[in-house]
């Protein structure tokens, strides 16, 4: 592997997103839901900047444009089965 | 390898422990984490993705989740968090890890309770607003997922700036400990407390709170949310090898675990903390390469990039790392002279015989809670990306959720106290208590702090933020 690396939950490379983008999957919601990143046990804590930042250089628009509301949902790190609750 | 000399820290350590790693027997000792137990032991390859490439440690502080192992059978524990017990069985997993095939679900009574006001985060932040919060008869509940509190400040070794009134003159884990020891006792401290998340359930706040193998549910009338900042990472072929770690992660593991994280480093970033963190590498006896920063200038204060430069440290300006070399864990990095684009200049690039590249290039803040709270958030490049909006007053646009510290926006230490301080004040006056004069006094010392060049960024994305929520009032 000779490339950088976006994500390393889900190990997905920059070129890996850059196709995508070009394929139309052009905001950080649809390449989470394409490629997986920013799906893994992190959560996206660590790749979604650099994601926003390839997003912005590859389709023109500002960070801003891009950085908009990715959905966090529960829970926020790993957690054992155990302390689920049943219903 | 331990450190057993340090010209500032002593390391005290616990009762000699053993466990196994992948089945061969290792020593430890008590009070260290997993990761920091397997780092002295030379091992830095912790797990491996699907495909089979190596992960290591690289944040040490919880957020980035490439230090997950199979601990006594529980696959995804974050090692670096998790501290090491005798006789634990600690294995390298592949990809999310297996289910251990003998699990049975036996779910354990959630444990409920109601909290006047939470506060998630012990750091500089959380531990001033909980201080604030005792002066005036509150105790609040005080949340942290790390084994230790003080946050960042427990692995500041060198001596604060400012005023007298902002501990100036003191060492960071001196801070901390001062800091602690103010609200010990006092506060309900829960130690690694790690929130699950935030639900609202019957028109109540309820925080979902692992802690003691235990689902805690909290409703939280008022919550101060003070939960940091992470690292940022960098896009360079090799950039996911074990070796390539976050600034704070070489700081964690040589000031707080007397842990050396390698041998040779290079120091990528010459802002405040490459710079400082680099001179702490040399008194941890790595030997510091170079310091590469992006861009044609030093970030930091000149003071710290002296000291370096007198130890024989060269800063290259305009330079950055183009490559990590090795296989399996670092053991080179090729650096290059970049152009005004950041390009790297053809028949500049240099091979470095390192087996450390440290990450110093920013802070982004961890405001996932505030999110899942429903803060509305602005990007506020100043302040180092996506930020909560706010008012002066630290109060987010969900009435009752305040914000104070890094997670607000990247700032320094002794503004997150103030900010820890200002939230607490802020809490309080919607109580009716009179605190007028106290947050006038607070947020003159900010803009104190927030005066002069070095200032200008955080004082500029703060007035971003307000004005945003301003708008966000009016319309």
């Amino acid at each position: 592997m000779d490339e950088p690396i976006v994500c390393r939950c889900e190990e997905v490379t920059v070129s890996e997103v850059k196709r995508a983008i070009v394929e139309g999957y052009d905001t950080l919601e649809e390449l989470k839901r394409h490629l997986r990143v920013g799906m893994g046990p992190c959560q996206g804590r660590t790749c979604l900047p650099l994601l926003a930042w390839i997003l912005a250089q590859e389709t023109g628009k500002s960070l801003k444009e891009v950085m908009v509301e990715v959905s966090v949902r529960p829970p926020l790190i790993p957690v054992p089965f155990e302390l689920w609750r049943e219903g | 390898m331990r450190l057993e000399r340090h010209p500032i820290l002593e390391f005290v350590r616990g009762k000699r422990i053993t466990f196994t790693f992948d089945g061969e027997s290792i020593e430890a000792y008590e009070g260290e984490t997993i990761a920091a137990a397997l780092h002295a032991a030379g091992i830095r390859v912790l797990s491996r993705t699907r495909s089979g490439a190596p992960r290591g440690l690289f944040c040490a502080i919880g957020k980035c989740s490439s230090c997950l192992m199979t601990v006594d059978g529980i696959p995804n524990v974050r090692t670096c968090v998790t501290p090491i017990r005798e006789g634990m069985v600690v294995e390298s997993q592949r990809g999310p890890g297996k289910l251990n095939p003998v699990f049975r679900h036996r779910p354990h009574e959630a444990v409920c309770k109601e909290a006047e006001v939470v506060i998630v985060g012990a750091g500089p932040a959380g531990l001033s607003a909980a201080k604030v919060l005792l002066n005036h008869g509150i105790r609040p509940l005080v949340l942290d997922e790390n084994p230790h509190l003080g946050g960042q400040l427990i692995k500041q070794t060198h001596k604060f700036f400012g005023s007298r009134a902002e501990r100036a003159g003191t060492r960071g884990f001196s801070i901390a400990d001062e800091l602690v020891e103010e609200i010990e006792g006092e506060a309900e401290i829960l130690r690694q407390a790690r929130v699950l998340g935030l639900y609202c359930e019957d028109g109540r706040r309820v925080l979902a709170v692992a802690h003691a193998e235990k689902l805690l549910l909290v409703a939280a009338k008022d919550l101060v949310v003070a939960t940091g900042a992470q690292e940022r990472f960098l896009l360079f072929p090799g950039n996911h090898l074990p070796g390539v770690y976050g600034a704070g992660a070489v700081q964690t593991l040589m000031n707080v675990y007397g842990v050396k994280p390698g041998e040779r480093a290079l120091m990528v970033g010459a802002g405040n903390v490459g710079l400082i963190v680099s001179y702490q590498l040399l008194q941890a006896g790595v030997e510091v390469d170079a310091v590469v920063e992006a861009m044609p200038e030093i970030g930091g204060y000149h003071v710290h990039a002296a000291k370096i430069r007198r130890l024989g440290v060269p800063i290259l300006t305009s330079h950055t790392v183009v490559r990590a070399l090795g296989k399996e864990r670092v053991e080179g990095a090729m650096i290059a002279q970049i152009d005004g684009k950041f390009e790297p200049i053809p028949g500049t690039e240099r091979e470095l015989a390192v087996d450390l590249i440290c990450l110093a290039v920013g802070l982004n803040p961890s405001t996932r809670l505030l999110e899942q709270a429903g803060a509305q958030m602005g990007y506020v490049p100043e302040l180092g990306g996506r930020v909560p909006l706010h008012s002066p007053l630290m109060e987010t646009t969900v009435p009752g959720v305040y914000v104070a510290g890094d997670c607000a926006g990247i700032g320094e230490a002794s503004t997150a106290m103030l900010e820890g301080e200002l939230a607490a004040f802020s809490l309080l006056a919607k109580k009716r208590f009179e605190v007028r004069e106290k947050i006038a006094l607070v947020q003159r010392s900010l803009e104190k702090l927030r005066r002069g060049p070095f200032g200008e960024r955080p004082r500029t994305g703060k007035e971003k933020v307000f004005t945003l929520m301003k708008e966000v009032a009016v319309g």
